[in-house]
């Protein structure tokens, strides 16, 4: 027998936020996977949207390639407003 | 990858955790951390599952229907936490049929308490009072755990189980406040879960062969004996609070270290229970294997269904 593909679930938690990755789970289907979304992970109003991706269909990068991915944006202080000195009498900047 | 560049990786990743950083699913992890996980996680879910059955018993004879729903989304709740630990659990590579499959060969444990029998209503009101009450001190702790998927998991569980500790709690307290009959049921279920739910947290430290790698790794941040302590000190008052008593003659308060000392835990049980021969073992895994081997059709039909709505959107896209 074929077993169930894993889902990732996401869920905002009320209009005007984002949806957020709560967790996983297995289901035969697209549809059977928001339904047991909706009994694992919202049984006390945790949600009004719900998102389900198939869990093999999501590409993440590697941690081993962290240094080159994240490092760069460290020594980049001028990407900040307060790399930038200005007078205090300055107002509204 | 040789010796010295895996013991550099182990130096990188130790120190990671000193620092409270948490480790996620792609990271490099020693292979004794990722089986150690695996095993608490499973385990941890294998009780949640398991811990359904002796519930499931008292539904359909819950005193009233307000009893009945507080009790069945008490069960569901645990299945949900098992589910959550299972899904953390496979993100350490090992996969849901491999777990079941553990479970019900009796490879992997679950928690022992679960091969007690439920005998009467107020076993209900214990088991929320006294074996959540445990299982609560147990996990506060693994909110903060390492291992990041496990750690999330153990946030959304540790919400949700105060309501069941508090339910079970108020069903003890409406007995012990009932007729002398139903007062006495509450205490006969009291003597049956004490020692039982004192063991729950573990085997004496002095017995205990994982403690110093797991407190190592933050998959425990107390003793078994301090967490067993600990329950006892806040436990004790409640039953007082009810006017009930636990059953254990030497236990005293003692005013020098602030906290009750108690008398001896029958550990040839706690064994025999682990090793397969308590009271409800075997009608456990087989309620288990049964549940899963005739649902197999169920989850056939299920892929099939899927497979052939699939096809037909493949047939109508050409």
């Amino acid at each position: 027998m074929k077993n169930w593909p894993l889902w990732e679930v996401f869920i905002r938690s009320k209009n005007g936020l984002e949806h957020r990755h709560c967790g996983s789970l297995h289901a035969s289907d697209a549809t059977m996977a928001l339904e047991n979304a909706r009994d694992v992970y919202t049984r006390r109003n945790e949600g009004v949207s719900i998102w389900v991706v198939p869990s093999a269909q999501i590409t993440a990068s590697n941690p081993n390639d962290n240094a080159e991915l994240f490092e760069p944006a460290k020594d980049k202080a001028y990407r900040h407003p307060t790399f930038y000195e200005l007078p205090d009498e300055l107002k509204h900047m | 990858m040789s010796e010295k560049e895996i013991k550099n990786l182990e130096e990188i990743f130790d120190a990671k955790i000193a620092r409270d950083e948490k480790i996620e699913p792609k990271d490099w992890m020693p292979e004794k951390y990722r089986q150690t996980h695996i095993r608490q996680i499973s385990q941890h879910a294998h009780s949640e599952i398991v811990g359904m059955l002796p519930e499931g018993n008292w539904i359909t004879r819950a005193p009233s229907l307000k009893r009945k729903v507080a009790l069945l989304a008490k069960i569901q709740d645990e299945a949900g936490h098992g589910l959550y630990l299972y899904s953390a659990c496979e993100t350490l590579g090992v996969s849901r049929e491999e777990l079941y499959e553990q479970l019900h060969s009796g490879k992997a444990k679950y928690s022992s308490i679960f091969n007690y029998p439920t005998l009467t209503w107020a076993d209900m009101g214990a088991i929320g009072w006294l074996v959540d009450g445990a299982a609560i001190i147990n996990q506060v702790p693994l909110c903060s755990t390492s291992y990041g998927p496990y750690a999330r998991a153990m946030v959304r569980v540790c919400k949700e189980e105060s309501f069941h500790q508090r339910q079970g709690f108020q069903i003890m307290m409406t007995l012990a406040e009932g007729t002398p009959e139903q007062k006495e049921m509450a205490q006969d279920a009291l003597n049956r879960w004490w020692w039982p739910a004192l063991m729950m947290l573990g085997p004496l430290d002095a017995e205990s062969v994982h403690t110093e790698q797991s407190m190592k790794w933050k998959l425990k941040r107390k003793s078994n004996d301090d967490l067993r302590q600990q329950f006892i000190d806040q436990t004790v008052p409640q039953a007082d609070m009810i006017g009930l008593t636990i059953p254990d003659p030497d236990l005293k308060w003692n005013e020098e270290k602030q906290s009750y000392d108690f008398g001896e835990m029958n550990w040839d049980e706690f064994w025999q229970v682990v090793k397969g021969h308590g009271p409800c073992n075997k009608e456990r895994i087989s309620a288990r294997v049964n549940a899963w081997e005739n649902g197999k059709w169920v989850r056939d039909a299920a892929v099939a269904y899927a497979e052939k709505q699939e096809n037909k959107i493949v047939k109508q896209a050409i």
